[in-house]
């Protein structure tokens, strides 16, 4: 699609709206009518604003405007891609140009940068004066239009380089980055770990991350949308009350999941509560007590440390424990050296062998227990949400409470510590 | 102590280009391991996937407020709260649903370039220029001053580029400019664990779910992704590195994209992928097919950063037009 317009000869100003090339067929035009514009509209917009096409009515609004505004394209030798340096001495010749020509035909901005340079360049002021004495004189020489025209070119130039404050920088990079030594001697320490590195086919790699992604479809919301409908779409909450961490019935989705491994079951503190009814049921919860304590060992203050190891030991380890959790004797003799130098990844190769244990045994035959099979058959599906009749009118959006209260209040009120970090299932609207 | 990027020096003997033919040896004889095992292509793998059908991502939020370049987010496990900094110091705590302001905070430092929601929704961790990263308790009280509770908490030698938190709200994983990544105890400021391997600025990291819980991503100026166990530069291409087969699968780029991405995340399922540029846009890519799904316009300067919320029901990105934008 090309939205083009040339002048017609000997007219001096062109007309620029859009331009844009691609193959559009037939079928996708209607569709892709307003994308290939959206496409454009940025695409022109982006000339603008990197200076190489600029606004004549208004110069110093540097956006594309979809309307009869004409632009025109900047002569190659301003072009940003020269990458010429603006130098301050050259700024300052641009301004002084400006400033003889016309008096008090600097902008307030303009007018600081110019004392600014006058005193920061001052040791070379008389060849700014003259340089621009002279440019003018020079161009005095050329036809009015041509001369108008090349101002217009210089102004737009300098528009970009040198943005008024508060105006879009199109050349902004961000902070410098610092730089560190580049060490030949890392890379080989690198390359050569790198080599020693077990590696899987292939084959293997992408057809398991093809599986998670078929598999993890009905998932996803952005893919696949959600039930009863996508709370940033429609403006109702529901699918997130419907999703709490503590509901009384969850939804069918969020059991399945805890059937796709064993980390999604332990992941979803409902999941976890069930998996620890099956265990008692079977009279080994203990090994999912220990996981617990672990993890929290893990990731808590590292001033409880010595506390929480001294607790796990004598919880889960010691001989005649009343949660004693079966471990292999070598990984046993292992912790229990490790325990005498106690730290945050002390019960790691323990808490490792307990959740393969429960992941090889007690997951499989959980997924095939009544007690799961059960969960899944009452498992709610939430009603589509028919999309509301009146598209424009817009339900009044309620906040929920801050998890940060959430855990104040539990703290305050029951002296307990573990609180939820999800949205509370009662929506608490807004005066 | 503060986590520094550890000097090397040549041993007696080697001269530079002992060391570079070495380096050289070395890096093909990894290419040579690495093809080895490369039996396939993912698009050749990807040829009984169904193409994605037309999607609708529009933006559903603008959230409003910030007084200069949005330089990073982060959501909260709620789905719905986001926490976001600015060049201008400011770190504001948002409802991303009601688009209400909770808590704003202003920083001593400009450039806040990293900051990120506790997993317990009771604090948040920032930092940038100050070469720190600091952890503000949020309190509901209006009057208390945010910025009085403030804990100081990772030190380094260079800008901070990146930190989160990793499972709990104990422990805070940052990257720097400095080339280091660290991991710190947040009760006691103490340096848990130091990560050098970069020979340039570190700009990101990310977490990675497993099941041990305890690798994470860095990306950096150095073109290298690590991946340690306890980025991407502005490349014009979005890669995708599979590390069981040690290799890069997936390139996503286009003639027609000329500015380098910045950030990327995504999809819940992993087959949509979400990437901010620095030329306004974000592209929509189909991570197994290779090819671009969509753009999105809206923002009106460069995305500095994009995430997808923890349910995956929309994503937000953060621009330098100081606005965030909820997408749906």
């Amino acid at each position: 699609v090309i939205v083009f317009s040339w002048p017609d000869s000997g007219a001096k100003r062109q007309r620029c709206v859009t331009c844009y090339e691609g193959k559009v067929n037939r079928a996708s035009w209607e569709n892709g009518c307003a994308a290939v514009f959206a496409e454009a509209l940025h695409l022109g917009n982006l000339l603008v604003r990197y200076g190489y096409i600029y606004p004549l009515k208004e110069p110093r609004a540097l956006q594309l405007k979809p309307d009869e505004s004409p632009y025109r394209f900047q002569t190659p030798y301003f072009w940003i891609s020269t990458r010429w340096p603006a130098t301050e001495l050259d700024y300052a010749i641009y301004l002084a140009k400006k400033n003889i020509r016309k008096q008090g035909e600097l902008m307030e901005y303009e007018k600081e940068s110019y004392s600014q340079l006058h005193k920061r360049i001052n040791h070379t002021w008389d060849f700014v004066v003259m340089q621009a004495r002279e440019q003018l004189r020079a161009s005095k020489q050329r036809r009015k239009a041509d001369r108008m025209v090349l101002e217009c070119q210089e102004q737009a130039y300098w528009l970009i380089n040198r943005p008024p404050p508060g105006a879009h920088d199109a050349l902004d990079m961000g902070p410098e980055k610092g730089n560190v030594v580049n060490s030949r001697v890392n890379l080989i320490e690198n390359s050569k770990r790198a080599l020693g590195r077990n590696r899987v086919k292939s084959s293997i790699c992408l057809e398991g991350f093809v599986k998670y992604s078929e598999q993890y479809h009905n998932q996803d919301p952005i893919m696949h949308g959600c039930l009863p409908s996508n709370p940033w779409i429609s403006d109702d909450p529901a699918h997130w009350a419907l999703n709490a961490d503590q509901v009384s019935v969850p939804t069918r989705l969020r059991v399945e999941r805890w059937s796709f491994s064993f980390m999604e079951l332990l992941n979803d503190s409902m999941g976890r509560k069930e998996f620890m009814t099956y265990l008692e049921k079977e009279f080994s919860a203990e090994n999912l007590c220990f996981w617990q304590a672990c993890e929290d060992l893990r990731h808590g203050e590292t001033s409880k440390i010595v506390q929480k190891v001294e607790e796990v030991y004598r919880q889960f380890l010691a001989p005649g424990a009343a949660r004693w959790v079966n471990i292999d004797s070598k990984t046993m003799d292992k912790t229990m050296e490790g325990i005498k130098h106690p730290h945050r990844f002390v019960m790691d190769a323990a808490q490792m062998h307990i959740y393969f244990l429960m992941k090889k045994d007690s997951y499989p035959r959980y997924l095939k227990s009544e007690l799961y099979k059960s969960m899944l058959a009452k498992a709610i599906v939430p009603q589509e949400t028919k999309k509301s009749v009146f598209p424009f009118m817009r339900r009044q959006r309620h906040s929920s409470p801050s998890p940060a209260k959430v855990i104040a209040t539990a703290t305050e009120q029951d002296g307990q510590g573990a609180g939820q970090a999800g949205a509370n299932s009662s929506a608490v609207s807004q005066v | 102590a503060a986590a520094q990027s550890r000097p090397s020096a040549l041993q007696s003997g080697e001269s530079l280009a002992t060391l570079k033919n070495e380096s050289d040896s070395l890096k093909k004889k990894l290419e040579e391991e690495r093809a080895k095992l490369h039996d396939v292509e993912l698009n050749q793998v990807a040829e009984k996937v169904e193409l994605v059908s037309a999607l609708s991502i529009r933006t559903r939020r603008v959230l409003k407020g910030h007084g200069n370049k949005v330089l990073c987010m982060d959501w909260c496990k709620d789905k719905r709260r986001l926490v976001s900094s600015s060049q201008d110091g400011k770190v504001i705590v948002w409802d991303g649903y009601t688009l209400n302001k909770e808590h704003a905070v202003t920083m001593p430092c400009t450039w806040v370039m990293a900051c990120a929601y506790a997993p317990s929704g009771c604090a948040v961790a920032c930092g940038g220029l100050d070469n720190k990263c600091s952890v503000y308790p949020l309190s509901l009280d209006k009057n208390e001053n945010l910025a009085a509770k403030k804990k100081s908490v990772a030190m380094h030698t260079n800008y901070l580029s990146g930190c989160s938190f990793t499972n709990s709200d104990m422990q805070l994983l940052t990257s720097s400019g400095d080339g280091t990544c660290a991991l710190w105890d947040v009760e006691s400021g103490q340096l848990l664990q130091s990560f050098h391997g970069h020979t340039a600025d570190v700009l990101s990291l990310n977490l990675a779910p497993s099941e041990t819980g305890n690798t994470f991503v860095s990306g950096g100026c150095d073109k290298k992704a690590n991946v340690w166990d306890m980025l991407p530069c502005a490349s014009v291409s979005c890669r995708l590195y599979d590390l069981r087969a040690d290799r890069e699968v997936a390139v996503y780029q286009k003639d027609s994209i000329i500015f380098g991405a910045s950030s990327v995340d995504f999809s819940l399922s992993g087959r949509l992928l979400f990437a901010g540029y620095n030329d306004y846009t974000i592209n929509v890519w189909d991570v197994l097919k290779g090819n671009r799904i969509s753009v999105l316009f809206g923002h009106e300067n460069r995305v500095s950063c994009v995430k997808v919320s923890p349910d995956g029901t929309s994503f937000a990105s953060a621009s330098w037009d100081t606005s965030l934008r909820i997408w749906a």
